[in-house]
């Protein structure tokens, strides 16, 4: 990419995002305006995607909400984007979980959860 | 002062604003662009400067573009040349340098560039004619159809759309706003796309239609 694009857009880069990917269950907070006050939502589900890259990645968030699949799109480094928490660590092979949106029930939420990490703080404790 | 630069399209990305909203912007190169000849209505019949941008290798330039540039102070001859044209007598010297500061923030802007080539093109990409239907032996795919009646009139009216060369043509994007002017590297970002590939050379001017708010607050 172009440098002098890449040093226009640095400094709106986040440098420290929590590092997630695709699989892993995670809650996002974001700013939201109402008005003139300003509150944090919680927007909880499966990132089924994390495309481009710089300023303009982003990823895509899937929940089932009340019986309903639903997916929100966040730019990476949005400012209303507070944090990122990871719940619960992937250990998907793919890119892309689209098959998800195929699915219902249990099987729609149902990605390999890693396991080793659990292991390994057994055995360290 | 004028309010017209030379420059080159760099490239289009994304930026958040004050409001943290994602704008798409294309950036500009702008300037400095050089003084290299003023035109009065004593000298030449109309108010005019000519600006210069960029320069060429001396070995590349004519020897009288290079005795023109020296006339200017310059010690390279500009590789690019254009003449923004005024209603009144021209206040700036040749020699004079104009940068991206004649541009302020959330102003209005017309970007002027070649379009990118797209070489012989049939009516469906060059004009949206909606072609046939693709399938069930329709055998009239992406033709152009019928250009004309009878025999009244017994000719093809102007402008019917026909295949042909597509792009490499002179576009103005009108009332881009400026977002964003960063000064010590020349460059400009305005809201959404101007014509050309990265690289090409552009004419940024100060909008004529629509200035907006922006404008009015200047005035």
């Amino acid at each position: 990419m172009n440098q002098i694009i890449n040093d226009i857009t640095a400094a709106q880069v986040k440098k420290d995002i929590t590092p997630f990917k695709v699989g892993d269950g995670v809650r996002v907070h974001t700013k939201v305006r109402e008005g003139d006050k300003e509150r944090v939502q919680i927007y909880s589900g499966i990132v089924i995607a994390r495309k481009g890259h710089g300023i303009q990645e982003s990823f895509t968030v899937r929940r089932i909400s009340y019986g309903e699949g639903v997916e929100r799109v966040f730019p990476v480094n949005s400012p209303n984007i507070e944090k990122i928490e990871v719940e619960r660590e992937s250990e998907n092979m793919k890119a892309r979980l689209y098959y998800l949106r195929d699915r219902t029930g249990k099987a729609a939420v149902a990605v390999k959860e890693r396991e080793n990490r659990t292991q390994e703080t057994a055995a360290a404790s | 002062m004028i309010s017209s630069l030379l420059g080159k399209k760099i490239g289009m990305t994304q930026v958040y604003d004050a409001q943290n909203v994602l704008v798409p912007v294309t950036v500009v190169e702008a300037g400095p662009c050089s003084v290299v000849q003023v035109k009065t209505v004593e000298t030449d019949g109309y108010n005019a400067v000519q600006i210069g941008f960029s320069t060429k290798k001396t070995k590349n330039a004519s020897k009288a573009e290079l005795a023109h540039a020296k006339k200017a102070g310059l010690d390279n001859a500009p590789r690019v040349l254009g003449e923004v044209r005024l209603t009144a007598a021209p206040t700036l010297k040749v020699g004079d340098v104009v940068t991206v500061t004649a541009f302020t923030e959330g102003e209005f802007v017309d970007v002027i560039g070649v379009s990118k080539g797209k070489g012989f093109q049939g009516v469906v990409k060059r004009f949206r004619v909606a072609g046939g239907p693709a399938a069930h032996g329709s055998m009239f795919h992406r033709r152009i159809g019928s250009i004309g009646m009878r025999q009244t009139p017994g000719r093809t009216w102007k402008n019917q759309s026909m295949p042909g060369h597509m792009g490499s043509e002179r576009r103005t994007m009108q009332n881009l706003r400026v977002v964003k002017i960063i000064a010590d590297k020349n460059l400009i970002l305005v809201k959404g796309s101007i014509p050309g590939a990265n690289g090409d050379d552009i004419l940024v001017r100060s909008a004529i239609k629509g200035q907006g708010p922006a404008k009015a607050a200047k005035a």
